[in-house]
């Protein structure tokens, strides 16, 4: 874990960290925890690297490398026993009643947590002092010696232009520690400062003094090891917004709005950056169209607009800017548009927990806007899936020629993770009933935009289509899209459109709609939704390495619902588990509203944190071991 | 020997063909119905093909226009128009896009969206009915209502001021701005076509009388039928027209654009006694929104994302982000 203000740098030190370790062949998973603030607030970064592929986040801290005085205070009483602390010898006389940004809250919990361990502690040196009992080992680096010696080296007499270095510092002292192989580091300092020549000079001298530092003064101190594994499998590191603009590109996206909202804005900025496309030859130059907006009324509906001349368009936004677009969306729904929301949930209601994770927006997804329309929800688990549908939401749209809520969470579009290689041919392109001038040749009089049909979709013509023109509108409407307040038309339109969730249900195979995971013969049946899924599967593999026989049903299309697949499995279940990132437990009221059934324990949290393996494995353990009660929160995470 | 046929003319269409059967519902003497009759005019002397136009519209009595237009419509929500509006034109620039809406729509709740288009400088046409009321919700005070005014159905007088759409259009970067009249038909019709003629974002407010709400600014009050002139004894109208003072509100050249620019702010303020119509302000050379894409995008105007093929006959991608996966491979090949 590597953590320090705001402003220092902390990003990059993940990017690099991350790389480095992918590199060397190993696998990362990296959590990613910062404030609403520009500068000056506490973040950090939490990396888990293993030979195997990881997918969720633990409780542990092997490693505590801090760039201040804060981060050894928050994040102190994390380190394992025989872990290590790497700190700047001027943070250790800093009095912990002197850090100011450390909030009455945190300091009310922490004295608790002071008083629980019988400690007493005045400065950060105190802290580490009372560690060392636990073996917690403290490496402390004279930063500003390190600064001084690599000014030498490039002949930089501003000190104060180096002090920004002090993530690379980090890192050359965490390496050096951990008797890491330094190229694959330079490599990823060269990648991440690319651009700029002389940086990549300067922090190479700077990784090259601190991991020399840390070689020399701790040698063979501390008890773990960073090695590099020798992998031919082609992989790729990223963050869940990541994958999603290259799911979207895939899929067809050309024109995408946004407003600028956490942490939904890196989609479309990395979108931005990549705005010409690479088509395959004799199809022109590809391009998308990235509109930032006024606001987010404007996003969703201009994505309409677009989406009405045949374009493939999306937008992307978190909580506050859907409640926005819900309008907007009834908009879409009552005019068939197929327009794709990607909805990356944040800590909620109102600004919330801006920067931090949340899984509450799930029935809202569901209930958006006035009146009744048929709608499709998506629920992505990891990264890799965050790519697969989300190039699969606009076929789902263009089918049912409605609307496509993507749900995202932040703990997926933040967190970094190296994953196998994405295969785009593994993507489909349907667009359903969307037809061209050809097929309306000759019939062009008698085209009517909402055609009743037995399945409820109507042929669909873009906007501009030779010889055709049409109507829509938001008031109810005939089958030529004029406004039409008359019963039975009323009726049928109604029913048109609602027939078309019906058709999806049918249609859409289960394998898109469902992942299952673990025995066939269980004693306990788990149930979730988005993130938790790493967690999930990690804490239950380990518990059926005890000897329980357990299984997981992720729910990634909870709109429509596999009712009758959910249904079947849950009846026969003995123990049935919800495990989600709220407080009404959403998805077992779905379910429970739908099939009927009720889950028997709840395993729910709202801390603004992700899951962390630990804490799902302890809740899960309790239910198998019947020791636990009906509900239980999770409060891990810092 | 071969037989040399020349290409048959097209067929002009005629008005009667813009004209949908759609039954306009609007009051007798609603400002509409000459708003509808000068859109369909310009339509067709344009000669604009139905299938490249479309016209959106907001929520009130003026968003049911484009039922009656044989063209696309598009009806969207309310204050809504634009961004409908500009969603379609940049995803296909070949349409010819005109926005209509009422002045509640795009003044109040649209506000936000009237002034933001200004920065873009869209090749598309915005025509703002403007009649001082919310009509179809029964005569509520709109953005336009002079403060203090009592209309008919507002149980109180008006306690907000008017808002200047003008003015704030000239701020917000409109590069087409003029005023017409709905029973001055032929006036309105030329302003349209010249608005839509014109390269980039051209708004046109459009002074509309509501006959069963707003009982203070009628036609006869545009009319001046409270102003007879002793002389003449005609009565002496409240608007004229700014091309018969021989105002010239075009930007010809960078250098006049200021100038005109501050002439017309203040040619905005007039209004009660004496109303201009016509066109405020006029600069072409401001690139269009178009043209700035075309910057970053060469390829914008030929292949536009509502043009652009996505996927290979068998329903495969045709996008290839493998340059983008390199930049993010850490293993292998």
């Amino acid at each position: 874990m590597a953590g320090g203000p705001q402003g220092s740098g902390i990003d990059s030190a993940a990017n690099i960290f991350g790389r480095a370790c992918c590199y060397g062949g190993l696998h990362v998973y990296g959590k990613r925890e910062y404030h609403s603030n520009i500068k000056g607030l506490h973040s950090y970064f939490h990396i888990r690297v293993s030979k195997k592929e990881v997918f969720a986040d633990l409780d542990r801290v092997d490693l505590l490398c801090t760039f201040d005085a804060e981060s050894v205070v928050r994040h102190i009483f994390e380190v394992t026993p025989g872990g290590g602390v790497i700190v700047d010898k001027d943070a250790l006389p800093v009095r912990i009643d002197s850090i100011q940004p450390l909030t009455p809250p945190f300091r009310m919990e922490f004295q608790k947590t002071l008083q629980q361990r019988g400690i007493k502690a005045e400065t950060v040196n105190d802290l580490l002092n009372e560690r060392k009992k636990d073996n917690v080992r403290t490496y402390t680096v004279p930063y500003m010696d390190v600064i001084k010696e690599v000014a030498g080296a490039i002949h930089e007499e501003k000190l104060s232009k180096l002090t920004r270095m002090i993530n690379v510092l980090a890192l050359g002292v965490s390496f050096g520690l951990l008797s890491y192989d330094k190229a694959p580091v330079e490599k990823a300092i060269r990648m991440i400062f690319g651009d700029k020549p002389k940086v990549v000079d300067m922090n190479l001298i700077a990784l090259d003094k601190a991991y020399g530092y840390a070689s020399r003064t701790f040698s063979g101190d501390f008890g773990y090891k960073l090695e590099t594994v020798p992998t031919t499998e082609e992989r790729i590191f990223l963050q869940g917004t990541q994958s999603v603009a290259l799911g979207k590109l895939v899929g067809g996206l050309r024109f995408q709005t946004y407003y600028p909202i956490t942490p939904a804005a890196d989609e479309s900025e990395y979108l931005e950056e990549n705005e010409i496309l690479e088509v395959a030859s004799g199809q022109g130059n590809g391009s998308i169209l990235i509109m930032q907006t006024e606001d987010e009324i404007a996003a969703i509906n201009m994505a309409s607009g677009a989406a009405l001349t045949g374009v493939r368009a999306a937008t992307a936004t978190s909580g506050p800017g859907f409640s926005l677009m819900v309008e907007g969306l009834g908009w879409a729904g009552n005019n068939e548009v197929p327009v794709v929301v990607t909805y990356y949930q944040r800590g909620a209601p109102s600004t919330g927990l801006p920067t931090r994770h949340g899984q509450g927006d799930l029935q809202f997804s569901i209930h958006a806007s006035h009146g009744e329309f048929p709608r499709i929800i998506l629920s992505s688990g990891d990264i890799g899936e965050c790519f697969y549908d989300g190039a699969r939401a606009f076929n789902y749209a263009e089918r049912y020629q409605t609307p496509v809520i993507h749900l995202i969470d932040k703990a997926l579009a933040n967190s970094n993770k190296s994953y196998r290689m994405f295969d785009p041919s593994l993507v489909k392109i349907e667009r359903g009933q969307l037809m061209s001038e050809a097929d309306v040749r000759g019939k062009e009089k008698e085209y009517k935009r909402f055609q009743f049909t037995e399945s409820g979709v109507s042929p669909r013509l873009p906007l501009g289509t030779p010889g055709v023109f049409f109507w829509a509108t938001g008031d109810e409407h005939d089958e030529w899209g004029h406004i039409s307040e008359e019963p039975v038309n009323r009726t049928l339109m109604y029913e048109k459109r609602m027939r078309k969730l019906d058709l999806a249900d049918r249609e859409i195979p289960i394998e898109e709609r469902i992942n299952f995971f673990g025995d066939s013969d269980a004693t306990a049946t788990i149930v979730s939704w988005g993130s938790p899924k790493g967690a999930i599967i990690e804490a239950m593999d380990r518990l059926r390495q005890e000897g329980h026989k357990m299984n997981f049903i992720q729910v990634r299309m909870p709109l429509p619902l596999p009712k009758q697949y959910l249904t079947e499995k849950l009846s026969k279940a003995q123990k049935k588990i919800i495990v989600e990132g709220n407080y009404n437990a959403q998805l077992a009221r779905v379910i429970r509203e739908e099939t009927g059934i009720t889950m028997d324990y709840f395993v729910l949290k709202w801390n603004g944190r992700p899951m962390s393996a630990d804490e799902v494995y302890e809740a899960l353990k309790l239910i198998m071991q019947e020791k636990a009660p009906k509900r239980q929160v999770l409060t891990h995470g810092t | 020997m071969e037989l040399e046929t020349a290409p048959t003319p097209k067929k002009a269409l005629t008005m009667a063909e813009y004209r949908s059967d759609y039954f306009a519902d609007w009051c007798p003497g609603c400002g509409d119905f000459g708003i509808m009759t000068a859109i369909q005019m310009a339509l067709t002397e344009l000669q604009l093909p139905p299938h490249r136009t479309v016209i959106f519209s907001g929520i009130g009595c003026s968003g049911k226009t484009p039922h009656m237009i044989n063209v696309n419509g598009i009806h969207t929500l309310h204050g809504r128009t634009l961004p409908f509006a500009i969603g379609a034109k940049l995803a296909n620039p070949e349409l010819e896009v005109i926005a209509a809406g009422g002045d509640g729509d795009g003044l109040g709740i649209g506000a936000g969206h009237f002034v933001n288009t200004g920065r873009r400088n869209i090749d598309l046409t915005y025509l703002i009915h403007d009649n001082g009321v919310y009509g179809l919700t029964k005569g509520q005070a709109s953005p336009t209502l002079e403060l203090g005014l009592k209309v008919k159905a507002i149980p109180k007088p008006n306690i907000n001021a008017a808002i200047n759409p003008v003015a704030i259009a000239l701020a917000s970067g409109y590069t087409f701005i003029a005023r017409s009249y709905s029973y001055d038909v032929r006036h309105l019709k030329d302003t349209i076509k010249k608005a839509i003629q014109h390269h980039g974002l051209a708004l046109v407010i459009i002074q509309q009388p509501c006959p069963t709400y707003n009982d203070i600014n009628t036609k006869e009050w545009y009319g001046g039928e409270d102003r007879i002139d002793p002389k003449t004894g005609k009565p002496t109208p409240r608007l004229y027209k700014l091309e018969e003072t021989g105002y010239d509100g075009v930007v010809r050249k960078p250098e006049e654009a200021f100038q005109k620019y501050i002439v017309a702010l203040t040619k905005a303020q007039e209004w009660g006694d004496k109303i201009p119509m016509g066109v405020f302000y006029q600069n072409e050379l401001v690139p269009t929104y178009e043209e700035r894409i075309s910057q970053r995008i060469p390829s914008y105007i030929q292949n536009p994302p509502s043009k652009q093929v996505i996927s290979d006959a068998s329903g495969n991608p045709i996008t290839n982000i493998r340059k983008m996966l390199n930049e993010l491979k850490v293993t292998g090949g």
